[in-house]
């Protein structure tokens, strides 16, 4: 028979898992991104890659403490953005999306080939760099939690450590929306032209919020690493999609649409997912395999995609007036 | 040189702009914007090629031409939104040409569109108060910090209901102005503009679109930019009001001026009629478009009501 | 060769088949379920640390290949898998020598390396991330011998290949774009339909392969015909934007491409003659194979040239590209205009995943979405929604791609040309043969 008590406490674990702290991260930044300003970044896997592998090579290869190694994903994740906004942030929205995308392709395949294997680990990523990070941990060794959240001590200590991050970053977001600079970039948003018209460096502004939201993607690809290895594979394009299908979820011009609708996704997808593995085991489905039980995500975050944006574009807590899409 | 409207009734009209006879390219007074050798191709097609233009300070002028003349194209040369292929241009005797247009929009010199652009997912107030100029908030890392600029904010806000008062839209301030008429959103796109405290407005087609019963509100708050001494240009097709409050018109066909004067004057000018017709002289009249017979019909009537007075 | 292992089970298939096509399903292709080959792993559980590789002949996995790895007193044995991967765990950091069995290789093939007279011996040091990658190169025994002028020949004819190919997804992208707008991202998913109907009437279900590929093109024809009828015009009706269309695209996509998965499982499996060395024409390494696709493909560009410039509906076409409303104005029906446009972006991508099944070769779930992003290369340096400038970015990504492995490593050949694509952006935004466009 199926547990449903080890499924719920599985879905209900996954509410404040670093997996989900990280995804809202990488959200809130395309937010800031797409939501506010209205660009169309899709590689923001390459952001969250350029953070954790800045991370985890300056630990590894430089052997630099953690808050340097933070600082040079970071850094990364910056002169990604200049790279990719120069040439493309004066053109049309959709070159921006291409050239997003190509480029984290492009910073996958060079974390990925056996060129740079000794400092990238190639195919097989990098693990060990996280002592400096467990050497931080104030929590004494032990047990600690409640229900199903019974963790041990580096395990509380990177969720403690990658919802911080999360709450500072949404309330430097919701501030800087309640800001005259806020302003411009929802101007901006709406018709660039008529910002420009009014005096204000449009150009500089995006580059601003391609740049803030990259470096919340790089953190977001810091949390994503602690509880488990840097893998290349791990940021394919369709990380990206996922992440927007979490901004669409939330809403895409709000501040807490991200953090909850990540939240959402990973509760809905992990019950899903649970329940289509131990249904097939049970024999509920007999069409399906174990493999496909798990595909079966894809396909449904592919079509929960499509129908958001068809049927309800504003996301669950965005305002209907101010449903976020560039026209 | 520049005079006040009248409350109701005729405007009074700015007179003696120019030095010599009126043709194109002729001398003014007092210019605000001195043009010269501009010219803008796309592909094998000449869009503007004016030699020489002088835009006279504190008046109305007003930019006319069949559809196709290279209006709004001379008007986003002029405001750094595309650039010409050749050309110099001067505003407030500093030289603006090559520049950017938010640079341009800084040094006073703010434009509309032909197609409002008022930012529909942003508040009336909201749009108002991006207008202001040098706001300390719109920097990033003062925005985080509100005590940096929230003495300022409150200050715009001030001034920025102030103006949505005069321009009737205070009521609205807290709608989003996607929620406003075609007329509510020339009238917020204009309000918005005067938030910069520009010196010269260029309005591209300010009467498109606009409910008749806001008309005369839009024309007043025109005229009343002449009146806090600000210089306006103007692109427009609906003659009456060119007549009604322009000082001075400049005529442009096929990318090229080809007449100035005063609007009388102007309309009376045969270059002016074959400008209209000019392009369409072989062809069947049933293909003119109807903007263009409009402004015939209304030059003619517009003769004619003045012959009869 | 590895793939026989996992050929489908044709009797199963086919019944799943009827199956999916009364459910109506999108991907009505159902080929085998296999699970993808696990890769072989020795110790990896019991040590903390690991060596790993992958034996692979031109991109094909070899199975069954004995290594031996050495160290600090420590020797482990491992064979590949069906994968070509391997794995072992290590006890510790150090120096390894990991030793390919050449006597395991299949006939005729050997580890080449020019400048190291035992290649087939690798010393690997295993350092900071507590891992290591020994990977070798394996080529046909006589391969070493080629000279550099005939690998740079070799090189273009590949290119040119691949870049006709990559032509005929980017035209119909192209035109995709140029009359409706749509950045479409589920393109990817139309050329990877071609090559698995071609596999699924071709082998599954064994017709002969000039029948199966007329009729994996009809079928893709058709399926572009119905992206557009179910989905894309009720969207054009609601009036949904640009952008919100685009993100539809990708869902769509993404479902699709996991749909695929589901029904030919993972791994990769051939088209008759893809693999057959006897067809080579013994001149700069190509096979009948690929002049047959390089022929094909030239006489179908043209023939679409022919459409766009000559036929009343391909005028319409082009019109419709450069303004929709102006079209639709002067009497051109536009939606048929799109719906015909649909057909043929459905049919080429289907002729262009065919013939990159035998270019890869073989045919997998996500084969199409391996080179959307130099379809979208190729339509971007050409210049968005112009034909022609798709057919001419296609020929550079394409030359572009195989050329740069003569330099760079060929895991690393998708790079140069996105960085071309980033870099031609820069100085010609409009693209090759693009115009620039009114502003206001």
């Amino acid at each position: 028979m199926i547990d449903w008590i080890l499924l719920l406490s599985n879905a209900a674990q996954e509410i404040i898992s670093p997996t989900t702290a990280a995804y809202a991260l990488a959200a809130l930044g395309l937010a800031i991104h797409f939501g506010f300003t209205g660009l169309l970044n899709f590689g923001q896997a390459g952001f969250m890659m350029l953070g954790a592998y800045g991370f985890a090579i300056a630990t590894l290869t430089f052997e630099w403490p953690v808050w340097a190694a933070m600082l040079t994903g970071v850094v990364a994740s910056i002169v990604f953005a200049l790279i990719l906004g120069i040439p493309t942030l004066r053109l049309r929205a959709d070159y921006l999306a291409i050239v997003t995308i190509a480029a984290a392709e492009i910073v996958r395949l060079l974390f990925t080939t056996n060129t740079f294997e000794p400092v990238t680990g190639s195919a097989n990523g990098l693990q060990g760099y996280k002592g400096g990070f467990e050497a931080l941990n104030p929590i004494p060794p032990g047990t600690y939690g409640f229900g199903p959240w019974v963790y041990n001590e580096y395990d509380w200590w990177v969720r403690i450590f990658g919802w911080s991050l999360v709450a500072i970053a949404a309330f430097v977001t919701w501030r800087l929306f309640k800001s005259p600079w806020g302003r411009v970039i929802k101007g901006i948003r709406e018709d660039e032209d008529a910002v420009r018209a009014l005096g204000k460096n449009v150009y500089f502004y995006k580059m601003q919020s391609l740049i803030l939201g990259g470096v919340f993607g790089a953190l977001a690809g810091m949390i994503f690493i602690l509880p488990r290895a840097v893998v290349p594979s791990n940021y394919q394009t369709s990380l990206t999609f996922f992440i927007y299908a979490i901004l669409l979820l939330g809403g895409a011009a709000t501040v807490f649409g991200p953090i909850i609708g990540s939240v959402i996704f990973w509760v809905l997808l992990s019950f899903f997912s649970g329940f289509v593995a131990r249904a097939v085991e049970v024999g509920w489905l007999p069409f399906l395999s174990n493999v496909q039980a798990g595909q079966l995500r894809f396909i449904l975050v592919g079509i929960a995609i499509m129908l958001i944006v068809i049927y309800r574009p504003q996301g669950i807590f965005g305002n209907k007036k101010e449903l976020a899409f560039v026209k | 040189m520049s005079s006040s409207a009248g409350a109701q009734g005729a405007p009074i009209k700015s007179t003696g702009l120019h030095i010599g006879e009126p043709a194109p390219g002729v001398k003014k007074v007092d210019p605000i914007i001195v043009a010269d050798n501009i010219t803008r191709t796309f592909g094998g097609l000449t869009a503007v090629q004016v030699e020489h233009l002088e835009i006279p300070r504190g008046a109305i002028t007003a930019l006319i031409g069949p559809n196709g003349a290279g209006k709004t194209t001379l008007f986003n040369l002029l405001t750094g939104f595309d650039k010409p292929d050749t050309g110099e241009w001067t505003f407030d005797g500093q030289g603006i040409s090559g520049i950017p247009a938010f640079k341009v929009a800084r040094k006073g010199q703010v434009r509309t569109f032909q197609l409002t652009k008022a930012l529909g997912l942003l508040t009336v107030l909201d749009n108002m108060k991006l207008g202001a100029k040098g706001q300390s908030g719109e920097s990033l890392a003062r925005a985080l910090f509100p005590w940096f600029w929230s003495k300022q904010e409150k200050q715009i806000e001030e001034r920025a209901i102030e103006l949505l008062t005069r321009f009737k839209l205070d009521a609205k301030k807290d709608d989003y102005a996607a929620s406003l008429s075609g007329g509510q959103r020339k009238l917020l796109e204009m309000a918005r503009a005067l938030m910069s405290e520009p010196s010269l407005v260029m309005l591209d087609e300010p009467m498109a679109g606009v409910n008749p019963a806001l008309t005369q509100s839009l024309l007043d708050h025109i005229l009343d930019l002449k009146t806090q001494g600000m210089t306006v240009l103007f692109v427009e097709h609906d003659m009456h009001m060119v007549r009604h409050i322009a000082d001075w018109v400049v005529v442009m066909a096929e990318g090229r001026v080809v007449a100035e004067g005063d609007p009388h004057e102007v309309m009376a000018n045969p270059a002016v009629i074959d400008a209209y017709l000019g392009s369409h002289h072989d062809e069947d009249l049933g293909n003119l478009d109807t903007g263009v017979m409009n402004a015939i019909k209304e030059l003619a009537d517009d003769d004619a009501d003045d012959d009869k007075r | 060769m590895a793939h026989a292992a996992s050929r489908p089970h044709p009797r199963r298939a086919h019944r799943r088949f009827a199956a999916v096509l009364l459910a109506g399903l999108v991907g009505l292709l159902t080929l085998s379920v296999s699970a993808p080959a696990a890769a072989n792993e020795v110790g990896l559980d019991d040590y903390d640390f690991k060596i790993s590789g992958l034996v692979e002949l031109a991109d094909e996995p070899l199975a069954d290949v004995l290594l031996v790895i050495e160290g600090g007193g420590f020797r482990v044995e491992v064979e590949s898998g069906e994968d070509g991967r391997w794995a072992v765990g290590i006890p510790e950091k150090g120096d390894y020598t990991v030793t390919l069995d050449e006597n395991t290789l299949p006939e005729g093939i050997a580890v080449i390396d020019p400048e190291d007279e035992t290649p087939n011996v690798r010393e690997i040091t295993v350092g900071q991330s507590g891992s290591a990658v020994a990977n070798f190169f394996i080529g046909q025994g006589e391969r070493n011998t080629t000279s550099l002028f005939d690998q740079i020949v070799e090189r273009i004819f590949n290119g040119l290949n691949f870049g006709l190919l990559l032509a005929l997804a980017a035209i119909g992208l192209s035109l995709v774009f140029g009359t409706t707008g749509l950045s479409n991202f589920a393109h990817a998913e139309l050329v990877t339909f071609g090559g698995l109907m071609t596999l699924l009437f071709g082998v599954v279900l064994g017709l002969p392969i000039w029948l199966a590929i007329p009729i994996a093109l009809i079928l893709s024809a058709g399926l572009g015909y119905v992206n557009d009828a179910a989905l894309w015009k009720p969207l054009r009706r609601r009036g949904v934007g640009l952008i919100p269309m685009m993100i539809v695209s990708i869902g769509l996509s993404l479902a699709v491409r996991y749909i695929f998965q589901m029904f030919v499982g993972g791994d990769t499996q051939q088209l008759p003659g893809a693999t057959d060395t006897t067809l080579s024409i013994g001149l700069f390494g190509l096979s009948w194979t690929d002049v047959a696709s390089m022929g094909i493909s030239v006489l179908v560009l043209l023939g679409v040239a022919y459409f766009l410039l000559r036929t009343r509906i391909g005028k319409a076409t082009r019109a419709v590209s450069d303004n929709p409303a102006l079209a639709a104005a002067s009497g051109i029906d536009v939606d048929r205009v799109i719906r015909i446009v649909w057909v043929m972006a459905g049919a080429l991508a289907g002729l262009s995943g065919i013939l990159w099944a035998y270019f890869r070769p073989g045919v997998s779930w996500d084969m199409g979405f391996q080179i959307l992003l130099l379809t979208f290369a190729a339509v971007t340096l050409g210049g968005l929604g112009t034909a022609f400038g798709a057919l001419v970015g296609a020929l550079i990504v394409g030359l572009f791609v195989e050329i740069s492995t003569l330099v760079i490593p060929s895991d690393m050949k998708y790079v140069g040309a996105l960085v071309i694509l980033i870099l031609v952006l820069l100085v010609r935004p409009q693209g090759i043969l693009g115009r620039k466009e009114r502003i206001g």
